[in-house]
């Protein structure tokens, strides 16, 4: 089991947004939260992560390492794309520059490697960001909007990416919302139902 | 997809943390040269304001120097944190495996470098535009030196309490400038000992101790206030 929360309920301020959520991923699956805007995907995301704690109550816990990619995506502006995979606030490995690189290859940003970030456009941006995908080593992971901002190829790349991650045993947890993209291998939490 | 891999020491995470917050303070040197400029102006219209008497200057120098000073690094040290906030950074280090304690460290290194260290060696020379004596030049920079490491580090505590309030530059003042207070007497005392010939050693020695002091517990205390800042 990677990750396993019961009973989460969720608060925003004075605001009761979910209650009584349950779910448990494990190796091999692929879970799409859906809702309505302001529904609380984000919200749940970050509480599943751990980056809110005020407002979560319930029980969370993790079978493993784990990668948060929020909406927000950590890079400096004026740093490089490199740079910025190299030193990446939570990574918790060291990757050499030739495997940055090759990494960067992979999400098409190759003869982009050492431009400013600032310099790219959010597309690009969002692929130096989908690029630590491949550089880390955690079992499972939690994407919140994933495919926002990347073009159709963007969109296929990352499809193959996390199909490959879930088949060598890795799950992952994703909002979006557009329809199933992973057909029959995705699970749906409908977060309509959780609403208080 | 093994999970079981030891961590990173803390000594790379320090050195990541240093290296990534440093060279993007670089990639920008117009925020370097800001509290510089600062810094240069306000010691610049003093003398046009109180006077050209070069004997007043020298008796009012410690005290302007050391204000201008405090008020540069205050300045700065107000957004330490808020790029980090805002660009999803403060999030992704509050999720890594490592104290914050240690990467606000780190920052807070790499930006004293630049604003605070930078501040202390030019000092010298507003010193002589203010008419300091010349034997109170040495001792202007070791305390500011010293001085602004404490400076630098309270700033970042109230940055990182105040981090996510939009407008939260008025609270933040209210909540360091008291905390400055200490810092700033030590300093200008040690500062006018010196010129007046006296002993200004035991003055920088209390400035020392409350850098190293703050060093050591503050740290601490920006990595509480940062997961507080995020949790809401």
């Amino acid at each position: 089991m990677l990750l396993k929360a019961t009973q989460v309920a969720i608060e925003r301020g004075d605001r009761k947004l979910l209650s009584c959520v349950d779910l448990s991923v494990a190796g091999g699956e692929i879970w799409q939260l859906v809702g309505a805007n302001g529904v609380g995907k984000t919200s749940l995301l970050r509480g599943l992560a751990g980056v809110a704690r005020l407002g979560v109550t319930g029980v969370i816990l993790h079978g493993s390492t784990f990668l948060y990619l929020g909406h927000a995506s950590a890079l400096k502006l004026g740093l490089s794309a490199v740079d910025n995979l190299r030193w990446h606030p939570a990574s918790d490995v060291t990757a050499s520059t030739s495997q940055i690189c090759e990494s960067l290859a992979a999400v098409n940003l190759a003869g982009y490697e050492y431009r400013p970030v600032g310099a790219l456009s959010a597309g690009q941006q969002r692929r130096v960001a989908l690029a630590r995908l491949l550089l880390s080593d955690a079992p499972l992971w939690l994407l919140d909007e994933p495919f926002t901002a990347l073009d159709v190829a963007g969109c296929e790349w990352l499809e193959a990416c996390v199909r490959d991650h879930v088949n060598a045993g890795g799950a992952a947890v994703f909002t979006s919302h557009q329809p199933s993209r992973f057909g029959v291998l995705q699970q749906d939490l409908d977060l309509g139902q959780y609403v208080v | 997809m093994s999970s079981d891999r030891p961590l990173l020491s803390l000594r790379t995470v320090f050195l990541r943390q240093f290296l990534r917050h440093g060279r993007s303070i670089m990639t920008s040197p117009a925020d370097v040269a800001n509290p510089l400029l600062f810094f240069f102006m306000v010691i610049t219209l003093f003398p046009l304001g109180l006077g050209p008497d070069p004997a007043r200057l020298a008796t009012l120098a410690p005290g302007i120097l050391w204000v201008v000073a405090l008020l540069a690094s205050l300045m700065v040290s107000a957004k330490l944190f808020a790029s980090d906030f805002e660009d999803g950074s403060l999030e992704q280090l509050a999720l890594a495996p490592y104290p914050l304690a240690v990467t606000a460290l780190a920052e807070v290194s790499a930006h004293w470098l630049a604003t605070g260290f930078l501040l202390a060696l030019v000092s010298p020379l507003f010193g002589l535009m203010l008419g300091l004596p010349e034997g109170g030049l040495l001792t202007l920079l070791v305390s500011l030196l010293l001085g602004t490491i404490c400076l630098t580090i309270i700033g970042a505590l109230g940055s990182a309490l105040t981090v996510n309030i939009r407008r939260g530059g008025l609270l933040l003042s209210l909540l360091i400038i008291p905390l400055n207070v200490p810092v700033l007497i030590f300093g200008t005392t040690a500062v006018r000992e010196a010129v007046l010939g006296g002993n200004p050693e035991s003055w920088l020695a209390l400035l020392g101790g409350l850098a190293l002091g703050s060093l050591v517990v503050v740290p601490l205390a920006i990595g509480a206030a940062l997961r507080v800042s995020l949790d809401s």
